[in-house]
């Protein structure tokens, strides 16, 4: 196994955490009520709660100076390998809902592949995560149930959240060349092989919410080789500030 | 319920029962069942915790916690954090369970119950200041991760549910 295959892939899983957490983090005070507000919150510091323990790993591997907060903080655009979906801004509450759900049926469904990761530290992130994962799952869900099949405006919101984001869906099964080869050592998760299940569990619960699937074939993807949508760069500048306004400083 | 392969000096118990949860004062973190193993090994006792939840900001706080209680016994010590196994609400004591009752926040059910109460709207989470059941969950997720907020409908107090983790 090659080290860098590893880091690598240990960024392609965590990025997706940190980002999509991310943009929940930015509804902290601004949610549509306070429980839901508290809820967005509560799932992002979930999420970077995985994020640390990755990066630590990661941190660890790589070596050098290299911290859980420079690998954060202090990368470029480009060397952020989280799928397109995750960094969609916060429109509505039923973009941001939708958006996360989307990403957590498939967080699901890989941490319960990881689990059974070679790679001990991985699995043990993954059993972990997964005990917090499925209650996103549930609550991300559940509103796609109550607004999809509420009123007639919460259903036309939620429907055009679930039209514009579906063209990002695809490239959650994306395998990478270091996640192929980390595969065939039985370390990496081969996400493709989530693809049918994914598209059934969202099949159901959208058609349960009244809501239609969409059929464009047309697929957005790039985010995993770096390449990110306009709405990257402002997150990143907002999440970075403090550490390039003032290097190394501490909490 | 005490979990297996928790490994703890007998002559460190009464140290650590005396360091407690932050974000719940009134639970020692020994009641909690986030203290896996502490051991003296050639005069430095190796302690291993483990958070509730991942992102549990308090994590950082208990562990300079121990690491103080630790050294005004005269203990040198290193503290590490582990994540296998993962931390389940089976490990708070009956002990720890009776606290949180007396805090104001209602211990966690049985798996099924949990999922009844958060999930199904049934009325089976004991409200902790009357006791009555006829409670309703207002949020899925309350102050912390760990919690849920729920509404007493008899005595109309508000009160966290610590939700089942397992």
């Amino acid at each position: 196994m090659k080290k860098t295959n590893l880091y690598n892939y240990i960024l392609e899983l965590a990025d997706n955490c940190l980002i999509a957490g991310q943009r929940l983090g930015e509804l902290c005070g601004h949610g549509p009520s306070l429980e839901t507000d508290i809820a967005c919150t509560n799932i992002s510091l979930d999420l970077f709660g995985q994020t640390r323990s990755y990066f630590q790993y990661a941190a660890d591997i790589k070596g050098e100076d290299a911290t859980e907060d420079s690998i954060a903080f202090l990368r470029f655009e480009r060397e952020y390998k989280n799928v397109l979906l995750v960094e969609q801004p916060n429109r509505d509450f039923a973009y941001t809902l939708a958006r996360q759900y989307l990403f957590d049926v498939y967080h699901l469904l890989l941490l319960e592949k990881l689990q059974f990761s070679q790679d001990l530290t991985l699995s043990a992130i993954a059993k972990k995560s997964i005990k917090e994962v499925s209650y996103h799952v549930r609550f991300t869900g559940d509103w796609i149930k109550r607004l999809g099949d509420g009123t007639e405006e919460s259903h036309a919101k939620m429907q055009e959240a679930i039209d514009g984001l579906w063209t990002y869906t695809n490239e959650l099964f994306e395998v990478t060349e270091e996640a192929k080869t980390l595969a065939e050592e039985g370390i990496a998760v081969d996400v493709s092989t989530l693809k049918k299940t994914y598209y059934e569990k969202v099949t159901a619960l959208l058609t349960e919410a009244t809501l239609t699937i969409p059929e464009s074939k047309y697929f957005q993807k790039g985010g995993k080789a770096g390449i990110h949508t306009e709405h990257m760069g402002y997150l990143l500048a907002d999440m970075q500030y403090m550490q390039r306004a003032y290097p190394n400083m501490k909490w | 319920m005490i979990a297996t392969n928790q490994h703890i000096d007998e002559n460190l118990i009464p140290i650590l029962e005396k360091v407690s949860d932050p974000e719940i004062p009134v639970l020692s973190i020994m009641d909690m069942g986030v203290v896996r193993s502490a051991i003296l090994v050639n005069g430095i006792v190796e302690v291993s915790i483990t958070p509730t939840y991942s992102g549990c900001p308090a994590m950082d706080v208990i562990g300079d916690d121990i690491a103080k209680a630790l050294k005004e016994n005269g203990y040198e010590s290193k503290v590490k954090l582990i994540l296998v196994p993962a931390w389940t609400t089976d490990w708070i004591t009956e002990r720890g369970r009776e606290a949180l009752r007396k805090y104001g926040i209602a211990p966690p059910l049985n798996p099924d119950a949990d999922k009844d109460a958060l999930l199904g709207d049934k009325r089976i989470v004991k409200c902790t200041n009357c006791n009555s059941t006829n409670t309703k969950l207002v949020s899925q997720f309350g102050s912390t991760a760990c919690k849920a907020l729920f509404k007493c409908e008899d005595c109309l107090e508000p009160f966290d549910y610590f939700k089942c983790l397992k």
